[in-house]
């Protein structure tokens, strides 16, 4: 890039396109949580579910039921409850959560990181046997490792993740022994390890406690490699098509006229073209894994997002549940905006546009 | 380049087998228990706000009462923290001594103020559990007057009325009766909330062990209290991991990285029957199983309607094979293990019994009506079972699944025909149950007090007279024996199918003895345990 190709688009208006940009983006994040959140607030505001019990309980007598509904503040309308919520929202504050009687904050920060630390395994698993997988697949099309490829592919995006789940741990814990078993670390671990970032193989390194970052590694592999041969059937699908579209192109048959090597033609010109579209299959994947994939941190008792949201839902736990639905819909926005700027740096023809 | 390529394979390639290489640890610490457990109901480990099942648990671990019971014969009646107790001639007070020369954790000495403090505490924080005290006509203006110190080892517990001591003192050794450590609450006392803030997370006690760690939805540690005064427990630690799913559990218990599972389904139970590395040791628990009839509904009213539904449940069947021994029969309110406790099961499944009633009802083809089913397995599958064997009388019964929070929103508002659901007493007195299933001072729909028999809009003032009785009754075998003629009453008329009563089941490894299951879930006790 230079600077010449910016300068003639800077002209245009007062304020420089990048900032344009970053405003645009910026504003829809702004509509895209605040719609995110009125929709949550509602349907829990719908669900027959009364949400005082999931704090007293069914045995509560009038009085302490009666102050904790003040403390809720369901006397007031719901729209009402709606403002206060968002005023607080405005000034950093996601409320309490009527489970844990923590900051919803705390919570998710001691719940998200072993989630992030799932799903980057997972994903980086997925994308790195899922784009090969695809390529290949793509350039032996219709050929018998294309159908293993889709097979394989199929398997893993069908199959429920919690039936693989336990048949992953009973035969590569129980039987094998190849790894260790549901929870991030072995007990014998668990109190040596001080909490700094919340990663437990972070954690772990950072300390330099090797022993106890290999029982942390053995423990995250099966579960990671569970959630990234998911993304990976996905991953690998998809870009199996973007090769095809690609390999089909004039300039591949010039390069090919030109006497450029296959494997030149494969992994340089065409994937370097397919790439583009790529980034956002394994944003968009990497996004639905930081949501916490509920059924696998259930089976794998992974102290994850997944798990604390299905708790909140399931006791109405309403701040909880909103909290929980911001933090991913951020995640969610900023690695859509990541790609975004990876794109610029991708696609010539987004840098040119600015 | 291409051997740059083959380094980083290699590299690559024997850090995956390094990882894979570790050895599984196939037991844990000799000092530690471990355990796993659905603990994810846990809100507080206040003894004053504490009334879930788990935190109940850990509570009774970790916490002292005044008095306690013998978990194997729970009429026998003694002192914890306390030496002993009189009861006045007029029977509206009790005086207790506490025992000389104990300690909390803290080091702190356990004195009567410490017992004051806590039980005054609890019904002025007003918490969930408040209302166990409350109704010795304890209230937040008038506690200060009620419980009083007399001494710097005695108590006075002074009450509205002159109420059965059985009934006081099995109230007492519930959690909201748990002594905490006043000097170490205090000090952490912010804004004039007897240190709940703190102690909801922390802890202040006198038990075998104290809490050490809780990390919600992960895990509890609790670690041996050097200052207990009873026998030191030979666990260093008590570990409690989260773990949901119980086919988890199992495999967790297989492998010897868990010393007991706790939410084992009745599929697990039967494989690990014949798994020589487990045991499975069970105890019955207060909670029941049962359906309430709502008597709004002009079926269910009919009281030969209700009669014939208790015939069209096959309860031996379901306890067998649906519940795979989770659960034994039981069809009266108060279960085993409870003063009262009365061991009649007269229904069976009867269809053409069942018919006949229905035909004296007026109702020979049967009618439709729905149940409130919570989505859990087991109560599925009994809702399930149920339907099949009222059909076959002509009862068409629709099943409406929900949350857990959902069917008893509803219920709660007796907007249900039938709820299917359980219920478990708040206290270890008989008094819990008799109150919900046989009593209903006030039937209208803006009643203060909503017991079970309200929900289901069942009227009986002479039955609501008599549980009061049974209140003030002084002497134990009286007062059992009015129960049990309460409990043959509502067998007889009550819109209450009563069916099943729970049975806890632990797998626990074979080296790991001494584990205590009791009648309530505070009675659960880990302080005998031994590995070898």
């Amino acid at each position: 890039m230079t600077t010449a190709d910016i300068e003639p688009e800077g002209r245009h208006g007062a304020l420089p396109p990048w900032l344009l940009r970053l405003g645009r983006l910026l504003l829809s994040l702004v509509f895209t949580l605040f719609g995110l959140l009125l929709v949550t607030f509602v349907i829990g505001r719908v669900v027959p579910i009364d949400p005082v019990l999931a704090s007293v309980g069914d045995r509560a007598s009038a009085s302490a039921y009666h102050a904790v509904y003040l403390k809720l503040g369901l006397d007031k309308p719901v729209w009402e409850q709606f403002l206060i919520y968002v005023n607080q929202v405005l000034h950093g504050n996601l409320g309490e959560s009527v489970l844990t009687s923590r900051p919803v904050l705390d919570d998710i920060r001691d719940v998200f990181p072993a989630t992030l630390e799932l799903s980057t395994v997972a994903i980086l698993l997925g994308t790195l046997v899922g784009i090969p997988a695809g390529v290949w697949a793509a350039v032996r099309q219709g050929r018998l490792s294309d159908q293993i490829v889709r097979i394989l592919g199929l398997v893993g995006y069908s199959a429920p993740i919690f039936w693989l789940g336990l048949l992953g741990l009973l035969l590569f814990y129980a039987k094998l022994g190849w790894v260790s078993g549901p929870g991030r670390i072995d007990i014998a671990y668990e109190f040596d390890v001080t909490r700094v970032t919340g990663l437990m193989l972070v954690d772990c390194a950072l300390e330099g406690q090797w022993p106890a970052f290999w029982n942390a590694v053995s423990h995250i592999m099966l579960p990671a490699s569970l959630l990234g041969y998911y993304s990976m059937a996905y991953i690998s699908r998809m870009t199996r098509s973007f090769m095809l579209q690609e390999l089909g192109q004039e300039y591949i048959i010039t390069a090919r006229v030109k006497g450029v090597s296959e494997a030149r033609i494969v992994w340089v010109h065409a994937l370097r073209n397919a790439a583009v579209p790529l980034v956002t299959v394994v944003a968009l994947s990497y996004g639905g894994l930081l949501q916490g994939a509920v059924l696998t941190e259930t089976v794998f008792a992974w102290p994850g997002l997944g798990m604390y949201l299905t708790n909140s839902l399931g006791s109405a736990d309403m701040n909880a549940v909103l909290g929980a639905t911001l933090v991913i819909g951020a995640a969610f926005v900023t690695l859509n905006l990541l790609s975004d700027v990876l794109y610029t740096f991708l696609d010539p023809r987004v840098r040119r546009r600015g | 380049m291409l051997t740059g390529v083959r380094l980083f394979a290699t590299a690559a390639l024997s850090a995956l087998a390094l990882a894979t290489a570790v050895p599984v640890r196939a037991a844990t610490p000799a000092d530690t228990l471990v355990q796993a457990w659905a603990i994810d109901d846990m809100i507080s480990l206040d003894p004053a706000e504490v009334y879930e099942i788990s935190a109940s648990e850990i509570l009774g671990n970790a916490y002292q009462r005044l008095v306690t019971y013998d978990v194997k014969d729970v009429s026998k009646l003694s002192g914890q923290i306390a030496e002993g107790w009189t009861i006045s001639a007029d029977g509206k007070t009790l005086s207790f001594t506490i025992k000389p020369g104990q300690k909390f954790a803290s080091g702190n000495p356990i004195t009567a103020e410490d017992a004051v403090f806590s039980l005054t505490r609890a019904v002025k924080l007003d918490k969930t559990p408040a209302f166990i005290l409350d109704q010795f006509g304890l209230t937040k203006d008038n506690v200060d007057q009620m419980i009083v110190q007399t001494g710097p080892m005695s108590l006075d517990f002074h009450m509205d009325k002159p109420y059965a001591p059985t009934f006081v003192l099995y109230c007492l050794t519930s959690t909201v009766g748990m002594i905490v450590d006043k000097k170490e609450v205090m000090s952490h006392e912010a804004n004039g909330d007897f240190g709940y803030g703190w102690l909801k997370t922390h802890y202040a006690g006198s038990g075998p062990f104290k809490i050490s760690q809780w990390k919600p939805n992960e895990a509890v540690v609790l670690e041996r209290n050097p200052n207990y005064g009873g026998p030191a427990p030979s666990m260093a630690r008590v570990i409690y991991r989260h773990v949901p799913e119980p086919a988890t559990q199992r495999l967790l218990l297989q492998q010897g990285d868990i010393d007991i599972a706790r939410n084992l389904s009745s599929d697990d139970i039967k494989a690990l029957k014949t798994n020589p590395d487990i045991k499975l040791e069970s105890g019955v628990k207060g909670t029941i199983y049962y359906m309430g009839l709502n008597q709004k509904n002009q079926y269910l009213a009919k009281p030969e309607v209700r009669e014939a539904m208790k015939y069209l449940v096959d309860y031996a069947t379901i306890a067998d094979t649906i519940m795979g021994g989770l659960v034994k029969v039981h069809q009266t309110f108060e279960p085993e293990g409870f003063l009262g406790a009365y061991d009649k099961n007269p229904y069976a499944l009867d269809i053409q019994k069942a018919k006949d009633l229905l035909k004296q009802a007026g109702l020979p083809d049967g009618f439709k009506v729905t149940m409130d089913t919570r989505n859990t397995p087991d109560i599925t599958g009994q809702a399930q079972a149920i339907q099949q064997t009222m059909a076959q009388a002509g009862i068409q019964v629709e099943l409406i699944p929900g949350d857990g929070k959902q069917t008893l929103t509803k219920y709660r508002a007796r907007n249900h025909d039938i709820y299917i659901g359980v219920w478990g007493p708040d206290y270890q007195d008989p008094n819990s149950n008799a109150q919900g299933f046989a009593s209903n001072p006030d039937n209208a729909d803006t009643s203060q007090v909503k017991t079970l028999a309200w929900r289901n809009d069942w009227d009986i003032p002479d039955l609501t007279k008599q549980t009061d009785a049974a209140l003030l009754e002084a002497d134990p075998a009286k007062r059992a024996a009015m129960y049990q003629d309460l409990q043959q009453k509502a067998l007889d008329t009550s819109p209450f199918i009563i069916m099943f009563q729970q049975v806890e089941v632990f797998g626990i490894r074979k080296n790991v003895d001494g584990v205590i299951i009791g009648p309530s879930f505070n009675d659960n006790g880990f302080y005998d345990v031994t590995k070898h």
